[in-house]
């Protein structure tokens, strides 16, 4: 008997991207994040280069890749801040890891996964920010759960017209 | 893991070789975990930077190591280019907009504003008199303060991009003068410090970064606190026991004991007293900032303070630390009733020339009796001497 499955065929793709593209779009990303609260101060409530992480992790499907794309990402953000370096990176190490995880198994091209997993992932990082500063830093800071919501909520509709726009950049394998 | 026992049984009934079989095993094990692998090792090298950064942060002058710094260094130097550049276009941008907003019922703003300055006029030569009588008054009381003496403008050209740290990137830096843990302010009040000073940038830390702080005092009931930013992008004072002489609207000032802050400047309002649930006794004051440190343009760095008096005071605290027994005795000698003039010249060497003591067998020595008011045949030189006396003599 013929197995079924709701598998697309988008699914089992595997995508690469411009090298260029690659270091260009996490870079503006960041560059964007780093200004625009300048501008509009409650846009601080944005992670730019968490859509960065998820959708390039997403893409290739390959957890190395997608684990130092986080990791990469995710210290040039430190970088910038007064924080230590290496609490963005560890955070987006893991959701990098887990997003090229995850886009093994589910078609992401499907709009409703990709907000189901924008949300999930700003959620994570949230989770896992927390945890490294409370245990890692040893600050006694208190999760907000009502602000890393909303912080989720605006990621995602951010996140969705960011990667139709990427999904140009991409090419088959 | 069952996977891998079971092969590893199969591969030791069927090939004999061990060194071969445990090749085999191991590659096996880290083809089939490779992914988890690379990640742990990625996850503790981090892991790992991260505790050493911590580890060296315990001195607050130097949060960075010259390695982290030098990274950051390079972070900010590439991005602080694209940061000026888009900046100053959307500074234009904003400027020309709101040039033609600007433009719009210009007739009627200029009557209006004719009028407010009118007023302004009268106000002006009241506060006039006011200024006259201030600084009079502040000479009779000594008045010392720090005051801010030299600034440098900088405008906000970026942010750390992240809500738990509040860090902005000015376009100024170490070849404009700037110096790390300088004050900076606007006309309003105080804003933050430098953290840290590049070349050409540099980068502004936040009062309400949850790593920022600043010695602050109550404006009516001249209390000293500690100010401290919360994770919250809060301002807060939380090591005030209650007072009920505290209260909200009260102005708070800096108190200049920080170091950075010079003295007077604003700082903000109270906005909320509540007890600290995690901290009791004390109670968790909550400030409105007198800056609104979200519409930043264009901040002042503190670049320099007329230090004249404090550096007198200084010179006055020094010179009590070099001879405090001369000073103390010099206070009591002020301060008590002394059987010695202590304004007469009396030690030798000290520049004057007191006069010298007389010789021992001298007629200065032996009392001489004041001169009397009503002489009479008693008085001292009133009576004849006695060789001048006839005996049997009658009276005079």
């Amino acid at each position: 008997m013929a197995i079924r499955s709701y598998t697309s065929r988008s699914e089992f793709e595997q995508y690469r991207f411009n090298p260029f593209v690659t270091l260009l779009v996490p870079f503006v990303l960041i560059l964007i994040q780093a200004y625009l609260p300048v501008i509009f101060p409650r846009l601080l409530i944005l992670d730019l280069p968490l859509i960065a992480v998820i959708f390039f992790a997403v893409a290739r499907r390959n957890p190395i890749m997608g684990a130092l794309t986080g990791a990469s990402i995710g210290l040039c953000q430190d970088m910038l801040t007064g924080q230590p370096i290496g609490i963005n990176g560890i955070a987006k190490t893991a959701i990098g890891y887990a997003a090229s995880s995850i886009g093994l198994q589910v078609d992401v091209e499907n709009i409703t996964t990709r907000i189901l997993m924008n949300f999930g992932f700003s959620v994570l990082q949230s989770g896992l920010l927390f945890l490294i500063h409370r245990d890692m830093l040893g600050d006694p800071a208190k999760m907000l759960w009502l602000h890393e919501l909303y912080r989720a909520i605006f990621n995602t509709l951010i996140a969705i017209p960011i990667f139709l726009l990427l999904d140009r950049t991409k090419r088959r394998e | 893991m069952n996977g891998i026992r079971e092969e590893v049984l199969h591969v030791s009934q069927s090939n004999p070789d061990n060194g071969s079989r445990t090749f085999w095993i191991m590659e096996s094990f880290f083809s089939r975990y490779k992914n988890a692998l690379v990640l742990i090792a990625i996850l503790l090298a981090q892991t790992i930077w991260l505790a050493t950064q911590i580890n060296r942060a315990a001195d607050p002058s130097q949060p960075d190591g010259p390695k982290v710094r030098l990274l950051r260094l390079w972070a900010v130097a590439l991005i602080s280019p694209f940061e000026r550049l888009s900046s100053s276009t959307g500074r234009g941008i904003r400027t020309t907009w709101t040039n033609y907003i600007d433009l719009r019922h210009v007739r009627q703003q200029n009557l209006d504003l004719q009028k407010q300055v009118d007023a302004l006029r009268l106000q002006r030569a009241e506060l006039a008199q006011d200024a006259l009588e201030g600084q009079r008054l502040r000479t009779l009381l000594d008045f010392r303060h720090n005051y801010v003496a030299a600034t440098v403008a900088a405008q906000i050209i970026g942010s750390s991009g992240s809500d738990q740290s509040r860090l902005l990137t000015l376009d100024k830096g170490a070849r404009d003068g700037l110096k790390p843990d300088m004050a900076v302010i606007t006309p309003n009040g105080i804003v933050g410090k430098l953290r840290d000073v590049f070349p050409n940038t540099s980068q502004l830390l936040l009062i309400n970064d949850s790593t920022a702080g600043a010695g602050v005092i109550l404006g009516s009931t001249r209390i000293h606190a500690i100010l401290r930013g919360s994770p919250q992008g809060r301002i807060q004072i939380n090591n005030l026991t209650p007072d009920s002489r505290i209260k909200a609207g009260e102005t708070v000032l800096t108190s200049g004991g920080d170091g950075v802050f010079p003295r007077g400047l604003p700082v903000g309002t109270i906005e909320s007293i509540v007890l600290d649930p995690a901290h009791q006794p004390y109670t968790l004051i909550t400030l409105h900032s007198a800056v609104d440190l979200n519409q930043l343009d264009e901040v002042l760095v503190v670049t320099g303070t007329a230090a004249a008096d404090a550096l007198a005071q200084a010179q006055e605290l020094q010179d009590l630390a070099a001879d405090p027994t001369t000073h103390a005795a010099d206070v009591s000698a002020e301060r008590l009733p002394s059987l010695h003039d202590d304004k007469a010249p009396a030690t030798p060497g000290d520049g004057t020339d007191p006069a010298p003591p007389p010789p021992d067998n001298s007629t200065q020595l032996v009392p001489k009796p004041k001169p009397v008011l009503h002489p009479d045949r008693y008085s001292p030189g009133e009576a004849p001497a006695a060789a001048d006396l006839k005996p049997g003599a009658p009276k005079q």
